[in-house]
Parts: structure tokens; sequence; C-alpha cells
């Protein structure tokens, strides 16, 4: 009787979840019962890293802080051009009485070293949620291109799907010549398939895809991957190197573009927890 | 009457184990990582029957679901139909020598791994490589230690039995 009972509700609740997010508000409250155990995991290798942080010499962090002035100062040179570019870019958008979206704001998090799921489903945890006002469909990203997309918010922490996970799909473009397509994932971390291009397809060893924002997912212009070479008649093996290092990176960034505007003034996110803003309107 | 001691101890090896099953191991190892939710309810509902129900499994499935981002009732029902097989046959299992109890985990684990399989497979597409199999294999292997550690766990200090 009771196993009846048992079979039942999971039942039903599997098939309500799989139609409508109706039980989003339960799983949150359950969450909160259960994310400790995600921290606690994560709680090894965070006491490593901080203990391999506080063990680094005098040396090596004044290389690092050499080595990251020097980019810094690079990185400044190239944003001088890039304003007067964005700006040249809306008077010429203008001209073409043409809209453009501009100024993202992005939420740095940190990855939690969790497994959640058998390891051929990339999906990875994250240490922020709802709670810093995060929602599902966001783009994640870091320093090098895409990682993938908000796939659950949960109060304390976000699930997030890589997109060289099996189930995911990206609408891309060929930086060179703007050819549209999408990349699927594959399963594996290093690559991205292209299955979707005709044979005559203009695309070359070596070329960068990057986002087309198209279905409003993911902003337009992000890096997020490089055609591997292939043999020019096999279209159908065409594969990607995600830019993004998804499997190395600890820090994570999550994209708000324009579209939903969200007051960054955080409930109790301080300035320090490297929240910026790009106020280019 | 006793009866907080005991479950305090139930809860803490299942938290435990919830822990073991999202720890984070190299992609090479992750693919044998057995279910040791499972193992660790199935353990507990052959030695105390009278304390771990079936109603229990569904609520640790139930928070299994919620750990590992899947949906909702998944795992709640693959540990409650397997915890109902353990708790009719539990009398029967504990005759028997320990090579046929690992034949039985091992048939729980398949029963639960399959259940998953089938539920992800209405969900989306799921990939069915050979690897998804290993972890029924390894979590046979590992009952003797599952059992060793809990039942060491369990006589530390004697839960009554009223």
């Amino acid at each position: 009787m009771r196993l009846f009972i048992a079979v039942v509700v999971s039942i039903a609740l599997l098939m309500v979840e799989h139609i409508s997010p109706r039980l989003d508000p339960v799983r949150a409250a359950l969450s909160l019962l259960v994310d400790p155990i995600k921290y606690l995991v994560d709680l090894p290798s965070e006491t490593a890293n901080r203990i391999s942080n506080s063990f680094s010499t005098n040396a090596t962090l004044k290389e690092d802080n050499k080595k990251l002035r020097n980019t810094q100062l690079l990185n400044q040179i190239r944003l001088l051009k890039f304003e007067a570019l964005e700006q040249e870019n809306i008077r010429l958008r203008a001209l073409l009485e043409n809209s453009f979206k501009l100024g993202e704001q992005v939420l740095v998090t940190e990855l939690l070293s969790v497994n959640i799921v058998p390891p051929y489903e990339n999906i990875v945890v994250v240490n922020k949620g709802t709670r810093f006002g995060v929602h599902t469909q966001q783009a994640v990203v870091d320093a090098n291109g895409i990682v993938g997309q908000v796939f659950r918010a949960l109060p304390n922490s976000s699930e997030i799907m890589l997109i060289t996970d099996p189930n995911h799909a990206i609408p891309v473009q060929v930086n060179r010549n703007g050819l549209l397509t999408i990349a699927v994932g594959s399963g594996e971390l290093n690559r991205l398939k292209l299955p979707f291009l005709p044979d005559n397809a203009d695309v070359r060893p070596g070329d960068l895809l990057i986002t087309s924002g198209l279905g409003g997912t993911f902003p337009q212009g992000y890096p997020v991957a490089v055609v591997d070479t292939f043999t020019p008649p096999a279209s159908q093996q065409i594969t990607a190197t995600p830019k993004a290092l998804l499997d190395r990176n600890r820090e994570l960034m999550i994209v708000w573009s324009d579209k939903e505007p969200v007051s960054l003034a955080p409930m109790q996110a301080p300035s320090q927890t490297g929240v910026e803003e790009n106020t280019h309107e | 009457m006793n009866n907080s001691y005991g479950f305090g101890r139930i809860i803490f090896t299942l938290v435990l184990a919830m822990c073991l099953k999202i720890a984070p191991l190299p992609a090479m190892f992750a693919v044998y990582n057995p279910d040791w939710v499972l193992l660790t309810l199935i353990y507990w509902s052959l030695a105390v029957p009278e304390r771990v129900g079936v109603f229990h499994a569904w609520t640790f499935g139930l928070l299994t679901d919620v750990l590992t981002g899947r949906l909702f009732g998944q795992y709640a029902l693959a540990y409650a139909l397997v915890i109902y097989l353990c708790l009719s046959l539990h009398r029967r299992l504990r005759q028997l020598p320990f090579i046929q109890q690992a034949l039985f985990i091992f048939f729980c684990l398949l029963l639960s791994q399959l259940l998953l399989f089938f539920i992800k497979n209405i969900q989306d597409t799921a990939q069915l490589k050979p690897t998804f199999w290993l972890p029924v294999f390894v979590g046979t292997l590992c009952w003797p230690l599952v059992y060793t550690v809990l039942r060491f766990v369990r006589l530390a200090k004697p839960i009554k039995t009223d």
C-alpha cells in the first residue's frame, strides 16, 4: 500500500515537473536542506586552494603581480579603442535606423567542485543563486568565451549546463563571413559538433565561431569555439573546440543582457563580490 | 523511546552517502561512482526493517533528486521500489550466503539504474553509453565494504528495537 502511494506520487511529481515549472518553489525549499551538502563536499578543495594560496612565496606573488599588471595595461589600451569604436558603431547603426543592444552586467561566481551528474552530462554547480538575482537561461561566460547557460537557479546555488552537454545547442555564427549555424554539444569537454552545415558551406579550419544572438539566450558576439581541422568533403563531421576553459576555470561570470535589466543593487552583495556594470547608454 | 538516537545514526550515514554521491572525482573515476545512497538505504532496510521503510527511502530519493538536479520523483521512485523489494524479502535475504546477497544487491542496483535511464529517456534523448552500467558493477563490489562499515556503525552501540 505504501509502495503504491509512493509510486503514484512519484509518477505524478515526474509528470507535473516535466510539463510545468509549478514545482520550482518546492525544489527551492528542499534545496535549502540539501545545498549545505554541496558546500560541505566543496570544502576540501576550497581549503586546499586557500592553503596553497597562503603558502605561495613572495617571489611568485611578485611575478604574478608583474604579469597581471602587463595584461591590465594591454587590456586598457585595447579598451581605449573600444570606446571610440562603440560610439562609431552606434552612430552608424543610427544612420541605418537599426537598434543596438549594449551594456551587459556580469556577476562573478565560483564553481563548487561537486559532480552531481554522471560525467557524460556536463552540468556544473556554482555558488550563487536566486538570492543574487540569478535566473534560468542566463548566459555564463569566462574570460575566454561562452561557458554555458543557467539551467536551474536555486536559492544558494545554480546549475549550469555547459555548451558541450549532449542536450545543449547554441546558435553560432562564423566570425569571418557571418555564416549562421548551430553548435551542438558532444558530451566531451573539448568538442562541439556542427551537424547542420551543407556540404558546400564556407567553413575553414581555424574559423572563430561567435554567438549569433539568435534564440535570445546568449548575447551576441561572444566567442564560442574554434573550428578544428577536417578533410573538406566530410562536412558532417565538422567539430570545434570551445574557447572557454571548461574544465579548468573556477571563476565563471553570469551575464545579464540588456533585455531584462536587473537592479544590481543586491540585497547582500557588497561591491567586493565582483558586481560590475558597463554603463554605456 | 530511544528512537531518535538510532535514527540520527541512520540519517548521518545517509548524508555521508549523499556527499560521496556528489564527490568531485576526476572524470576517469567518476563513471565508476556507485549509488552510495541506495546502498546505504538497502543496508539499513535489511538490518533494521522496522526503522527504514518505503517512506524514508522515498523521502531520501526526493532529496537526492534535488541534490543532483534531476526531475522530481526520479530517484524517489527508484529507491521506493528497491526498498520495498528489500523489505519484503529481508527475512530470506538474511539467511542467504554472502555471494547470493551480493547477487540480489546487483539486481537492486540494476533495477534502479534501469528506471533512472527509462525516466531520463522520456525527458530527453539520453545517450546509453557502456559506462552507464559501470556503477552497478562497482556498487556490487562495494557492497561488502558498505556492509562492514555500516554494520560497525550500527553495532557501535546497539539500536534498541522495541
